[in-house]
């Protein structure tokens, strides 16, 4: 299936959000539902600045429910604490064996700023800047301890290989971390980083280290234009642009019908809101538009947002994803374990492999 | 909510309460043999988790860190290492469990009222009301070279700086209104100068459980004002009685009753079919539990040399400790070392035991030792005598150290009338019988560090 675009298999994702929830039981029925669909995964946003549980909690109580569907929480970087937060996804990697992402985000507002009460918010850029600086931190902390550091060897009585543990000493411009992490590699090597990469200054931060960009864009030919440039950047930047992915991400609203409600919309294209781009249509028309999208080059996949949580991603996964599969272009089954499998993406290897301390 | 427990005379045969703590990292804890499984991976977890439930047990306590120790220049590599973020393991946890408690060690230097208080409500929710909060404050800079706040906090800021912690987070999962809309709060302290809006409605206990170690006086008296639960050193039924009577008695100056707080101590068990078998099992992990190469630290530690060219099965080195820091932690405890070099060369020389040998012999016995029928007696004699109200079972083997203590010591307690026999309430609060808090903002008291 690979084109001249390095386009593989289509990939779709979804979002559980679900205001004003606050029990495990509605995560888990969202996160079943989409891993009954073969969805690579789910997201689940978070915000310091709205009510709203913690993310990475949740998806933590989901993991045991779940069995193949990835799980990827948002964490902000600009209040939390850059090793609070790769301790938190690495262990979501270990309790979800290996199903964990991370949407990297920022705080923007001083609002957020003044629950915490230790700095001011910043400019963008600059806040994005740091996002770059933890994501980078993460990844190191990530490899401080190469994958076989734990030996359990009686005979020499050694539980661990020191010199398969690294301090990552870094120094960023606001912070410095030490290491190395408190527990060993997570599963994935890397849990998966996703960063919505439709902003400017977010953009640079996901070519150098995201491995799924979200795009919120309206049409295909933007699509296209920002992908491009997304792989682009990304070679540029040394990586191979291949191992970032690109996923148009879309609010749904699959209403009563199978196909669209208002005549020029639905099967005519997603237009723009406040909230984003807004599909709203019948599955079977959201269906030929991911099929047509994916035709055309235009996407590795997308990201859905349910804009009536329950009942927009079960006809999303009764009524879309059934079609696609049925069309042969969408996954019956999960043939991997983990979320870097579901989206063709190789363990990374250790920065710090067969290297010194 | 039932667990109200009537105030006025114990009945006899007082409920006592259990816990399970994680096992690894800062316990001694048998790691080698076929019996020893990953301390890491979640299926350990989730195996004591399930044990401590089907043993009807309060709580399972994780631990968080500590970070690998130094050890010539080089990381220490001999302990079991490696911890997952307990937060994240709990929550997981919730999904394999129905009724007992989560608790969470989380350090209150390196964390933010905020968000700790927004992740703790939310394990609450989550669970449906089986959190709990271990709180700590680590001062040492080493932790504080993975932060932004840097590498120190005074001890002298230790308990203030936690106190102010633990009542501002309080004050935050008071915020909300009780038909759920979020209500601005505000604090100005010496540590914190926060405000905003809580993101998350009152969970179902209203304030996670918060769990503190009494060491000091400033902790006895710090944990009298804020703790539901005080995690105490074990030891002898006097010094139980001793330290249970002191905490107790400091609880009325804060309007609390006997009730309002549980003290458990930390404790090892050890059972067999015979008293002798017992203690020949306990003397078994003791053995596995010092290797000759950890035997050989122990003494490095102490000697402040590099004593490696020694034989663990051969005598204690002839000459006297000498002060390097490199090899000690920097801790300077020379003249300790000598005196303390000294007894166990006479202990070797009495006993004709090797360094390995020695050192297991002077190494912490475990708590109870004996038949289920013992220890069981013996555990309900601590609660009966005022010296408990329950114990924090620390498990040498991972995972499966504590099913025999589930299989065979928690029916002879619950025959005792000493122990439950099921569940009563749903949430953590109610299995240790403490009260629903009161809680709209209360006020904090900043001189004196607790709540007015």
């Amino acid at each position: 299936m690979t084109s001249s675009h390095g386009r593989g298999p289509l990939h779709l994702a979804a979002a559980v959000d679900q205001p004003g929830v606050y029990d495990a039981g509605p995560y888990v029925e969202l996160a079943r539902l989409a891993e009954r669909g073969g969805l690579d995964f789910v997201t689940l946003d978070d915000t310091f600045a709205r009510p709203g549980p913690d993310a990475s909690a949740v998806l933590s109580r989901v993991a045991p429910a779940t069995h193949r569907v990835g799980l990827v929480p948002t964490l902000t970087t600009t209040h939390t604490e850059p090793f609070h937060i790769q301790a938190t996804i690495a262990t979501l990697d270990r309790v979800s064996r290996g199903r964990a992402g991370w949407r990297i985000d920022v705080s923007t507002t001083e609002g957020e700023a003044r629950l915490f009460g230790r700095r001011h918010t910043a400019p963008l850029d600059a806040l994005w800047q740091e996002a770059g600086e933890v994501a980078d931190v993460a990844a190191k902390l990530w490899d401080s301890w190469e994958d076989g550091a734990v030996v359990r060897d009686a005979p020499t009585g050694r539980f661990l290989d020191r010199d398969k543990l690294h301090h990552v000493d870094f120094t960023g411009e606001a912070f410095s971390v030490r290491g190395p992490a408190l527990a060993p590699r997570p599963p994935q090597g890397h849990p998966v980083r996703v960063v919505d990469a439709t902003e400017g200054p977010a953009r640079s931060t996901a070519v150098r280290h995201a491995d799924v960009a979200l795009v919120h864009v309206a049409s295909p030919a933007q699509a296209r234009t920002v992908r491009d440039r997304l792989r682009a950047d990304a070679a540029a930047a040394g990586r191979d642009p291949n191992s970032l992915l690109v996923l148009v991400s879309l609010l749904i609203d699959l209403g009563d019908g199978e196909h669209a409600a208002e005549p020029g919309h639905g099967g005519g294209g997603p237009r723009q809101t406040a909230q984003g781009p807004l599909y709203r249509g019948g599955p079977v028309d959201l269906a030929d538009l991911i099929a047509s999208w994916y035709k055309d080059g235009t996407a590795d996949g997308f990201h859905l947002i349910p804009v009536e949580p329950r009942r927009d991603l079960e006809r999303l996964v009764n009524g879309t994803v059934a079609l696609l599969q049925h069309r042969g272009l969408f996954r019956t089954f999960y043939p991997g374990s983990t979320l870097r499998e579901h989206l063709g993406l190789a363990r990374p290897a250790n920065q710090y492999a067969g290297g010194a301390a | 909510m039932s667990g109200h427990r009537p105030r006025g005379p114990r009945p006899l045969g007082r409920h006592c309460h259990l816990a399970a703590y994680f096992p690894g990292a800062d316990t001694p804890t048998v790691w080698t043999g076929p019996d020893a499984k990953s301390p890491i991976e979640f299926s350990s977890f989730e195996h004591l988790a399930r044990t401590a439930e089907r043993g009807l047990f309060d709580f399972f306590l994780l631990a968080e860190g500590p970070r690998p120790r130094a050890h010539q220049g080089g990381i220490h590599d001999l302990d079991a290492a490696g911890r997952p973020e307990p937060l994240t393991v709990l929550n997981a946890l919730a999904a394999v469990t129905e009724r007992l408690g989560l608790a969470v060690t989380a350090d209150a230097t390196f964390n933010e009222p905020f968000e700790l208080a927004r992740r703790l409500a939310t394990l609450d929710h989550l669970s449906g009301g089986r959190a709990a909060w271990h709180v700590v404050a680590s001062s040492d800079a080493r932790t504080g070279e993975d932060f932004r706040r840097g590498d120190y906090l005074d001890r002298a800021d230790r308990y203030p700086r936690t106190a102010e912690f633990v009542a501002t987070a309080r004050r935050l999962w008071d915020s909300w209104t009780p038909d759920e809309a979020p209500r601005p709060f505000a604090h100005r302290g010496r540590h914190f100068d926060i405000a905003g809006e809580f993101t998350v409605p009152r969970s179902p206990q209203g304030h996670p459980v918060a769990i503190l170690t009494g060491g000091s006086g400033e902790g006895r008296e710090f944990a009298a004002a804020t703790a539901d639960v005080v995690l105490a050193r074990p030891g002898t039924l006097e010094a139980g009685r001793a330290l249970y009577a002191d905490v107790k008695g400091r609880l009325a100056k804060y309007g609390r009753t006997a009730d309002d707080l549980k003290i458990m101590p930390g404790v090892t068990v050890v059972l067999g079919d015979t008293a002798a078998e017992a203690q020949e099992r306990a003397a078994t992990i003791r053995r596995r539990l010092v290797s000759p190469q950890r035997a050989l630290l122990t003494l490095e530690r102490l000697w402040g040399v590099d004593l490696s060219a020694h034989d663990p099965d051969g005598p204690l080195p002839e000459f006297d400790p000498v002060a390097d820091p490199r090899l000690t932690g920097g801790r300077a405890r020379h003249g300790d070392a000598g005196a303390t070099a000294g007894k166990l060369r006479a202990l070797s020389r009495e006993k004709g035991l090797s360094i390995r040998q020695t050192v297991i012999e002077t190494s912490a016995r475990q708590s109870f030792i004996g038949t289920p029928e013992a220890v069981a007696a013996e555990l309900a004699e601590f609660v009966r005598e005022g010296a408990a109200d329950g114990f924090v079972l620390v498990p040498q083997l991972t995972p499966g150290g504590l099913d025999e203590f589930v299989d065979r010591v928690v029916p002879l307690l619950q025959e005792r009338g000493a122990f439950r026999t099921e569940y009563e309430g749903r949430t953590l609060r109610s299995h240790l019988g403490l009260p629903d808090p009161a809680g709209t903002g209360e006020p904090y008291d900043e001189r004196t560090g607790h709540l007015a």
